[in-house]
């Protein structure tokens, strides 16, 4: 307990000035632990008796199971053998739909497709006996193309009708697209394609299950979500909620890729353990986490876009098409944020999207930070580029002249009833990356140099929070509970995975209590303890969950004040004093709070129609690149980023995210493609999956704006996602600026540079290799 | 598995290991599951990501590339042995202040990463600190509190760390 000094519970509403906790650098709550390399993640923990799990998948993309042969040179009896009939309940991993099998039982959907489990005490063992199983198979045409999937002709997925192979479709029309086209001074057609992208999270998918009939399923495992693992493994057991517990360990980054898919390692562990009587770990290696686990929706939008004399925009017809691979997963929630960020954040009166999650045999895409956010703002943001040459302004005005201001409505008929600021963001970006001169030396010096430099903008948005009535189903709750003791601890099933979750949690916490930092300590996640304060994802936990433990704070000393005659103003020591006061009269010293939506907030989930987001952060950032036309090769030299992401609630953590996030960003434009031969991802292993290292990661500068939100936690909004979405279209814009090439597809690798520079000095021999 | 295996002798952090283990296998898995120093991740498994690196002799390896065979008689410092008692080493009392750290896994490979540059050049550039982590993967933090971190840590007054 800290020596405190007498501190008073600081009283919402505008609980954000003076705060002493809250906006301060406080260490990472688990640092000490990390940098001691003291931190147990899931493979640094064993169980009692424990025996290792392996994976046979298919290795083909769609086709009917035949029969699966063992081969008689394996002793198959030290070994334990799971299939789909060993599953006790439903034979599905339920996310939104119930369409992904837990195991292949008569047909294969995509490559790495799991169909057969192995455990044995020799993990060393354990790839010679997934080799021998073999597995026949009557090969059914795959469809592996948003493309193919269009033309309807193989169904996949879903009714033999027009809305075959469709996952989730949405079609929002505003104002009057069709009357506008003849008012347009110029009409602006683009089309854009983004890849898959692997979160490469440096810790791969892992669990431990342990499994009796006494006490159901335990499983410790290294994830995002534990209480969407607790509902998939109640159905494919068959176990009471109070059978099913999931415990999250320490996480080794996550990115949205440890969200949907520890469902299903977690049921896979959990079948093993069931069946060999013994607890069963298994933590993939690289090659199986890349080739079999979830990556962010490839995607293809189109814009067409009228626009008046001086780059006004008068209509926008947009139509996204994501690829979802084989199972549902969440591709309908990403279609739909991919679909409401597709305008940027700009207003147009008249605009018509529709969009589509398209089924391929491919491994099921699944949530990756941004969360189909970054697919659809590198279509406007590029495109937006095109609107500006094509009027003949600059990239920078043609944004100012169609940003969203307060009182202006969004596709949706949201009013943007907070503040938006994105002239003075803009402003500040282009003054602090020096734009305006960088733009003209670099025009200068290009013809000059073998290394042309170019300078891009991006300008966007990112909703914080879920989307529409997301929130609302959702129903978060979570606490506070003070033990005997001095400490007091936060309940949530929010989980940390490098982003910071536990020491904001725990300042907000602190703050709202009149505490010190070192006064709160977090509880480990798990469902046997913790409330469901919902899904760590969608950039909520600060602005949602960390208001719910604001509120619990402040109506924790307020009942204290009421019942134990806790003084207006306490020390940490009388704090505590009270706490015990409470328990010996009433029992334990619990504040729970539950979600309450901001007022003003609808959303009508039929029209699509309403407050999308209960906030939005806003950010322009400025890339410099250098591109080398002897190599081909493009680098980012040079990266600015201003945002207002509300409060900030610890400097050095969100500066961490706005960086770390740049990064990925950088890797999404330049560096990492996922290649797929039939289905199956070859070069699933760090030597050809590339992301930034070390050395192609150029500085990046970071400012925030800070307009607290009254309804996130001391004024916080969403933050972790945001800069994901900025970085690919400012670095094209840039690449556009160095070398007047309209490149429209990422990743955006030197040998397509090399192609279009070569088509361009019209050599065709050597484009068509 | 007895029949093939040899009896090697190293130092770890100081303090004497002996070891029965097949000549092959990886030093990672003789660290982690003979020693029960789990503070050395693996990453990849192919010498990529750099999660896994240790000194050996005074130089950085990643220890999922180097057979245990090898490693008889030498000298092997990992994370476990940057600590002395209870007292952080200045490169992980940078780490946690900078924010060098997220989700930790890279950070052991990192330190050590880190640790090896700064006893060969205690002044690094911002060019050889690149240079220096350039084979160690970190996915949270582009990299750039790292680099914070790392020149916080040479900056700090009496710290020797070939002394340590």
């Amino acid at each position: 307990m800290s020596a405190s000094p007498k501190t008073r519970a600081d009283t919402p509403p505008d609980g954000h000035a003076g705060t002493r906790v809250v906006g301060t650098p406080q260490l990472r709550k688990e640092g000490v632990d990390k940098v001691l390399g003291r931190a147990k993640y899931i493979d640094d923990l064993e169980r009692e008796g424990m025996w290792h799990g392996a994976t046979v998948r298919s290795t083909i993309p769609r086709g009917r199971i035949l029969t699966i042969h063992f081969d008689p040179r394996i002793d198959w009896d030290e070994f334990v053998i799971v299939t789909a009939a060993d599953i006790p309940g439903k034979n599905h991993i339920h996310m939104i739909a119930a369409d992904q099998p837990c195991l292949a039982a008569d047909q294969v959907n995509h490559c790495d497709e799991a169909i057969v489990l192995l455990a044995h005490p020799d993990k060393r063992l354990l790839p010679e006996a997934v080799a021998a199983v073999r597995i026949d198979y009557e090969p059914l045409p795959a469809v592996l193309s948003i493309e193919q999937s269009e033309t309807q002709e193989e169904v996949i997925w879903g009714p033999h009708t027009d809305e075959a192979n469709i996952f989730k479709q949405f079609h929002l029309e505003k104002g009057d697209v069709n009357a506008a086209w003849a008012t347009a001074a110029h009409i602006v057609e683009g089309e854009y394609r983004t890849g898959a992208q692997e979160h490469l999270y440096i810790e791969n998918n892992g669990v431990i299950a342990e499994y009796s009939d006494d006490t159901g399923i335990t499983v410790w495992g290294s994830l995002q979500c534990p209480f969407y693992v607790h509902k998939s493994l109640m159905a494919v057991f068959e176990l009471p909620a109070e059978k099913v517990r999931v415990i999250q360990v320490e996480t080794g980054g996550a990115f949205g890729g440890k969200e949907d898919y520890p469902s299903v390692i977690a049921s896979h562990a959990g079948l093993l353990a069931k069946k060999a009587g013994r607890p069963i770990k298994i933590v993939y290696d690289r090659m199986e986490d890349l080739a079999a686990t979830t990556k962010r929706h490839p995607s293809r939008t189109r814009h067409r876009t009228a626009v008046d004399k001086d780059g006004k925009l008068l209509a926008m017809e947009i139509e996204v098409a994501t690829d979802g691979g084989a199972y549902t997963t969440l591709s309908s929630t990403v279609l739909s944020r991919a679909t409401l960020h597709s305008t940027g954040p700009y207003v147009c009166p008249n605009i018509r999207i529709t969009s589509r999650a398209w089924a391929t045999n491919t491994v099921p895409s699944g949530a990756f930070r941004g969360f189909g956010a970054p697919q659809s703002i590198f279509a406007i943001e590029r495109h937006m580029e095109q609107i500006a040459r094509a009027v003949g302004i600059d990239s920078a005005e043609v944004r100012r002249r169609n940003f969203l201001h307060d009182g202006d409505t969004t596709a949706t008929e949201q009013v943007m009833v907070e503040p938006v600021i994105l002239d003075a963001l803009l402003e500040r970006a282009l003054k602090e990356s020096n734009y305006a001169a960088k733009r003209e030396q670099f025009a200068r010096e290009n013809p000059h140099s073998a290394i042309k430099r170019g300078i891009g903008i991006a300008a966007f948005f990112h909703g914080s929070g879920f989307t529409g009535s997301g929130e609302r189903y959702l129903n978060s709750l979570a606490g506070i509970h003070v033990p005997q003791g001095d400490k007091v601890r936060v309940l949530v099933s929010s989980t940390e995975f490098g982003q910071g979750t536990n020491t904001i949690l725990t300042q907000i916490a602190a703050e709202s209590l009149g505490l010190s930092y070192d006064d709160v300590e977090i509880v480990q996640p798990d469902t046997s303890v913790v409330p469901n304060s919902g899904p760590t994802v969608a950039s909520r936990t600060s602005m949602v969950v960390g208001k719910l433990i604001e509120r619990a704070g402040h109506q924790l000393i307020k009942r204290l004040q009421e019942t134990v005659d806790l003084a207006e103003s306490y020390t940490a020591q009388e704090f505590f004093a009270a706490c015990d006061r409470y328990r010996d009269d009433r029992g334990t010293v619990e504040s729970m709070c539950r979600y309450e939506a901001p007022p003003n907030i609808f959303w009508d989930d039929q029209k699509y129609r309403g407050e999308a987001y209960p906030a939005f952060a806003w950010a322009v950032y400025v890339a410099e690149v250098a591109v080398d036309t002897i190599s081909y090769s493009a680098e980012v030299t040079n990266f600015h980023t201003v945002q207002e992401v509300g409060r900030v609630l610890n400097p050095v953590l969100a500066a961490g995210q706005i960086e770390g996030g740049v990064a990925q960003g950088i890797g999404y434009a330049l560096y990492e493609k996922v290649q797929l031969k039939n289905g199956h991802m070859f070069n699933n292993q760090m030597t050809n999956y590339i992301m930034p290292t070390a050395q192609d990661v150029p500085p990046i500068h970071v400012s925030f704006e800070e307009i607290p939100f009254s309804h996130g936690a001391y004024g916080a909004k969403g933050i972790g996602e945001l800069p994901h979405d900025g970085p690919a279209p400012a670095i094209l814009n840039a690449i556009q600026d160095a070398t007047s090439e309209n490149f429209t597809t990422i990743p955006l690798l030197p040998e397509d540079i090399f192609v279009r520079m070569m088509a361009r000095a019209q050599t065709p021999e050597i484009v068509s290799v | 598995m007895s029949a093939c295996s040899l009896h090697i002798r190293f130092t770890i952090n100081g303090q004497q290991a002996d070891v029965q283990a097949p000549p092959m296998k990886r030093l990672l898995d003789v660290l982690r599951d003979d020693l029960g120093l789990t503070g050395t991740k693996e990453g990849c498994g192919e010498g990529e990501c750099g999660s896994c690196s240790v000194r050996m002799n005074g130089e950085l390896i990643n220890s999922c590339l180097v057979p245990v065979l090898q490693v008889d008689g030498a000298l092997i410092e990992t994370v476990e042995g940057l600590a002395i008692d209870a007292e952080l080493h200045p490169l992980q009392k940078a780490f946690l202040e900078c924010g060098g750290a997220q989700c930790g896994i890279c950070t052991p490979g990192m330190l050590m990463a880190a640790t090896h540059l700064l006893a060969r050049n205690p002044q690094p550039s911002m060019d050889e600190i690149r240079e220096g982590l350039a084979g160690n993967l970190c996915r949270c933090t582009g990299f750039v509190k790292i680099f914070e971190s790392v020149v916080a840590a040479s900056a700090m007054k009496g710290f020797d760390l070939n002394a340590r």
